[in-house]
């Protein structure tokens, strides 16, 4: 019977080997996907179980850490806070330990979570000398004046909005607002009967205002008469015109080629074949519908790219691409010109547009994290200030500039006015909705100028209200007050 | 003593059963370490818990070293000549269970469970019956022989057994399989544990009688050997046995034990591979066709092909589902090579069963990779030393029984390891020791009592072996 037996041992054997075998593939070959498996629960667990790091906004944290109970069924022994949560929303994103991460929380979990390998060695270290393991800070480049003006602006205004603004010199956001928004406070936890209530009831199919929505970022509107900024710069580019004082060759009426449909202007005012300067202070949408369609699809698609639009933003929060669409034919690229038809933008892209202009034509890669500290604050990594493109040449970027200060100063946008200070901007009243019947979009983009030639912000507002009567909706009126307060609370804090 | 008369007149490497030392002293010098390490284990569990060492340690301490010193005298009173290794390594086992049990005792997350209890206590208390059961054993079994004479009341005591989960009142069926009995009062019971000891000594007995007409009324086809027909009776009634056993129970682990244990059994009786052939034949009709039509066994397989899916089912809520296998995997992983160190990991996110079947999963996520093939190892060693007791006893009874009940532990590691591991479904076993479970513990002990003392049997000097005549007038020719 020994033959058989020393067969069963060898039988045995290999079962024991198979489990060797699969267990080296369970604890070693697979091992590291199946730790940071987000579903594993040790992810979250890690993740809560020191205080997190901060983010930081003018030197003062935005957010914060509470201990909760751990206790039974909650093993999560840290809980995020954020300090006026609704107002920061839009830059921080949520951490929560029931729903997970997004926006800068998620981007730059690694770091404030403390277990980027950047920071390895300083964990290392501190399990070495028994300290607990702390998360370090993100140091944006928000201002917190400016963001606070912009929500409060928002807020006060009480429609659904947005605003975004850069400093043109490096891209720099400065403020990043959406209303309505939402307070990450209020589902930071686990508790089915606070934290889920609150994340349910700020879900978009149980809120129709759609509070979590990051409208700076990820919404799409039709830009209007803004886009005329980038049309304008598209016509000096390209040698249309080379000067804003030069009269256009522009009818009215004027019948978009290839149709018989009139491409109206908003009122009475004088388009015809009046100059950029003027077509643009009073918002000539003839002017502009016909540069466009005299430049061709083309020209204005390579402008409008160079500008940002028809790509993502990495900021390192992702933005929504803004569109501007190909192969539209004469009477399509003439409404697109002027901020119609396909054309959208979200407000960091028409912010861009007009720090763009106000840098001398040098666009910067706008971003938000200035850098990443330790817990002991050294700079682990520091953002530098990068150029994305330039879409107009210094010299065509003064003449914008000129005619962009002449709109503010005797044109649609007089509203954002500041004393002692310059100001360009362009107002834009979008229309949407079938036959434009919903309420128009109020648009503001500018820049402020000072003394010394420096140009220290750019902004972009918009304001959807469906509330307002129709007629008060236009850029001049709604939106850039808000703006004007933005860039008055940016000077500020620069003196 | 006398090997020189009795020069082996060919190679083996079975245990010389002649002039063999008694290596008690060995087993004692082993017992020392298979009882510091689980107490250095506990110590460290203590310190990464509660930043200090457990109060219990000493109780702890003395009382393994009390259970394993017991133990041992057992086995130098009764039964000198056996293994050496065998009483070590279980005792290792246990002790490791035991503080992994205590260890997953102090998880916030269980104890908040609502059938919470301290298990560590209780399977103290069950491992000192296990050792107690493992010394009457010792006692009352003064030769292994002596089962063969309950053949037939093994036979109907397992059958007994595997029907009492069944019995309407009695039975329990814990999370889909019905292998459980309650006994009101005491808890449960998993009476399959005793059945395979049962069911070994009846295979054991049974074949021994019947071994020769199996292994030589057969025809040859195609290079195997067919038995005739009406000796295909008994592996017949017993494949029929464990496809019972999966239907009404619905656990494919014990279906599976039983029936491999048979088979590897047959084939050792009767040295013929085609009952190899038939066997993994049969097994594997009798499992696709259960589980064609048995829910809980689709379910199990289900789970097995695609742990993450059964997870976010079990996640929405769909009742039936089980987060359970997806959760020992994320902690085997977690794990990684060398474990997050004992008391550090969170394999408490097993809930349920997480300190019996998948307690594997606590040892993968705090001792690692190299904590786990440890292990394996440990167990691999006690098959080995039981394929090895049945190389050297000197009986076929013993052989049989010896290779059975070695088989059926191998086989029960492999399937429930593996399916804890996702290798294989998973199954309702335990592993055998260090899962906690009264049945089990009390089972294996009394498994390793019978091992020990048929290895005893083995390895115990012969009398002065009388002088066979034939030996010395007899002259074998061989050609060279």
């Amino acid at each position: 019977m020994n033959k058989p037996l020393r067969r069963i041992a060898l039988f045995c054997g290999l079962l024991v080997l198979a489990l060797l075998v699969r267990d080296n593939w369970l604890q070693y070959v697979k091992a590291d996907s199946l730790k940071d498996d987000p579903k594993n629960r040790r992810v979250t667990i890690a993740r809560y179980s020191t205080p997190r790091g901060d983010i930081i906004v003018d030197g003062n944290p935005i957010t914060g850490s509470t201990t909760t109970s751990t206790s039974g069924l909650n093993d999560l022994k840290y809980k995020r806070t954020y300090k006026n949560g609704p107002m920061w929303a839009p830059v921080t994103g949520y951490a929560s330990q029931a729903f997970g991460a997004n926006q800068l929380e998620s981007i730059e979990d690694g770091i404030l979570s403390g277990t980027d390998d950047r920071l390895f060695f300083r964990n290392t270290l501190d399990m070495i000398t028994g300290k607990e393991k702390q998360g370090g800070n993100v140091v944006t480049t928000l201002n917190a004046a400016a963001q606070k003006a912009a929500y409060d602006g928002l807020k006060a205004q009480g429609g659904k909005g947005a605003v975004a603004a850069l400093d043109p010199s490096t891209g720099k956001i400065l403020a990043l607002a959406s209303y309505p928004s939402y307070d990450p406070s209020s589902f930071a936890g686990n508790s089915t009967s606070t934290d889920s209530k609150a994340w349910t009831e700020l879900q978009k199919k149980n809120n129709p205002n759609d509070p979590m929505l990051n409208r700076a970022l990820r919404e799409t509107y039709p830009p209007g008469s803004t886009f005329k900024v980038v049309t304008a710069a598209a016509a000096l580019e390209n040698g249309l015109y080379n000067s804003a004082d030069q009269n256009t060759d522009s009818p009215l009426p004027y019948i978009m080629k290839g149709t018989t449909t009139e491409l109206k202007n908003e009122g009475n005012i004088p388009c015809k074949n009046a100059t950029m300067r003027t077509a643009l202070r009073v918002s000539c949408n003839t002017v502009f519908g016909k540069i466009g369609s005299d430049l061709g699809n083309e020209k204005m698609l390579a402008e409008a790219k160079k500008f940002g639009f028809d790509a993502e933003q990495f900021t390192p929060v992702r933005s929504a691409a803004s569109v501007f669409s190909d192969n539209m034919n004469s009477s399509q690229t003439a409404l697109s010109s002027i901020g119609q038809y396909n054309t959208a933008a979200t407000p960091l892209q028409m912010a861009m547009v007009a720090s763009a202009v106000a840098n001398n034509g040098k666009l910067m890669k706008p971003y938000m994290v200035d850098k990443l500290q330790s817990s002991n604050l050294d700079t682990i990594a520091q953002t530098d200030p990068q150029e994305l493109s330039r879409p107009l040449s210094a010299k065509n970027a003064q003449i914008l500039q000129s005619m962009m200060e002449t709109v503010v100063k005797d044109g649609t946008g007089t509203n954002a006015q500041i004393n002692g200070v310059t100001v360009g901007g362009k107002t834009g009243t979008a229309q949407h909705g079938v036959e434009n019947s919903a309420n128009p979009y109020a648009w503001f983009i500018s820049y402020a100028k000072l003394g010394d030639g420096s140009t220290p912000v750019a902004v972009a507002v918009v304001i959807e209200d469906d509330q307002a009567n129709r007629d008060d909706i236009s850029g001049g009126g709604l939106a850039a007050p808000i703006a004007k307060s933005v860039m008055e609370a940016v000077i500020g804090s620069k003196r | 003593m006398s090997s020189t008369t009795n020069t082996p007149t060919h190679h083996t490497s079975t245990i010389g059963a002649i002039g063999a030392p008694s290596r008690r002293n060995t087993e004692l010098a082993m017992l020392v370490f298979a009882v510091v390490i689980p107490v250095f284990a506990y110590a460290n569990v203590g310190l990464a818990i509660d930043d200090k060492v457990p109060a219990g340690l000493l109780g702890y301490g003395l009382g393994l070293g009390l259970l394993a010193g017991v133990g041992h005298l057992a086995v130098r009173k009764f039964a000198p000549y056996a293994d050496p290794l065998l009483l070590p390594l279980a005792t290792l086992l246990n002790g490791l269970g035991l503080v992994v049990i205590w260890r997953l005792d102090q998880s916030k997350l269980l104890q908040s469970l609502p059938n919470y209890v301290q298990a560590a206590p209780r399977q103290l208390l069950y491992t000192a019956l296990g050792i107690a059961l493992f010394v009457v054993v010792l006692i009352f079994l003064k030769d292994h022989r002596v089962l063969q004479r309950y053949t037939y009341i093994s036979m109907f005591g397992a059958l007994v057994l595997l029907i009492l989960p069944l019995v309407p009142g009695l039975g329990a069926n814990i999370f889909g399989a019905k292998i459980w009995i309650r006994i009101p009062g005491l808890g449960t019971l998993q009476p399959g544990e005793f059945a395979k000891i049962a069911l070994a000594v009846f295979f054991a007995g049974y074949l021994m009688v019947k071994r020769d007409a199996l292994a030589l009324a057969s025809r040859r086809f195609l290079g195997l050997y067919l038995p005739r027909g009406r000796d295909l009776g008994p592996i017949l009634v017993v494949w029929l046995m464990s496809i019972l056993i999966l239907v009404f129970e619905t656990d494919l682990g014990t279906s599976l034990l039983f029936f491999g244990m048979f088979v590897v059994m047959l084939y050792v009786a009767t040295e013929r591979t085609s009952w190899i052939v038939f066997g993994l034949l049969m097994s594997a009709a009798g499992a696709v066709g259960v589980a064609s039509f048995e829910p809980h066994v689709q379910q199990r397989v289900q789970a097995w092909l695609d742990p993450m899916k059964e997870y976010t089912l079990s996640q929405k809520g769909v009742v039936g589902h089980s987060e359970q296998s997806m959760q020992a995997l994320w902690a085997f992983g977690s794990g990684g090579t060398l474990g997050s160190g004992l008391g550090q990991g969170h394999s408490d996110l097993i809930r349920f069963a997480a300190n019996s079947d998948f307690i594997l999963a606590t040892f993968g996520e705090e001792l690692g990779l190299a904590g786990i093939m440890a292990i394996l190892l440990v167990y691999g060693l006690i098959v080995e030393r039981g394929v090895r007791t049945a190389l050297a006893a000197r009986d076929p009874f013993g052989k049989l029984l010896a290779i059975g009940l070695s088989g059926a532990f191998a086989l029960q590691v492999f399937v429930v390891a593996g399916g804890v591991m996702g290798l294989i479904p998973l199954t309702g076993m335990t592993m055998p020791f260090v899962a906690y479970g009264g049945s089990s513990v009390l089972a294996n002990w009394a498994l390793i009592g019978i091992l020990i003392r048929i290895s005893d049997t083995a390895r115990r000097p012969a009398p002065a072996p009388a002088i066979n005549p034939d030996a010395e007038m007899t002259q074998v020719v061989r050609p060279s």
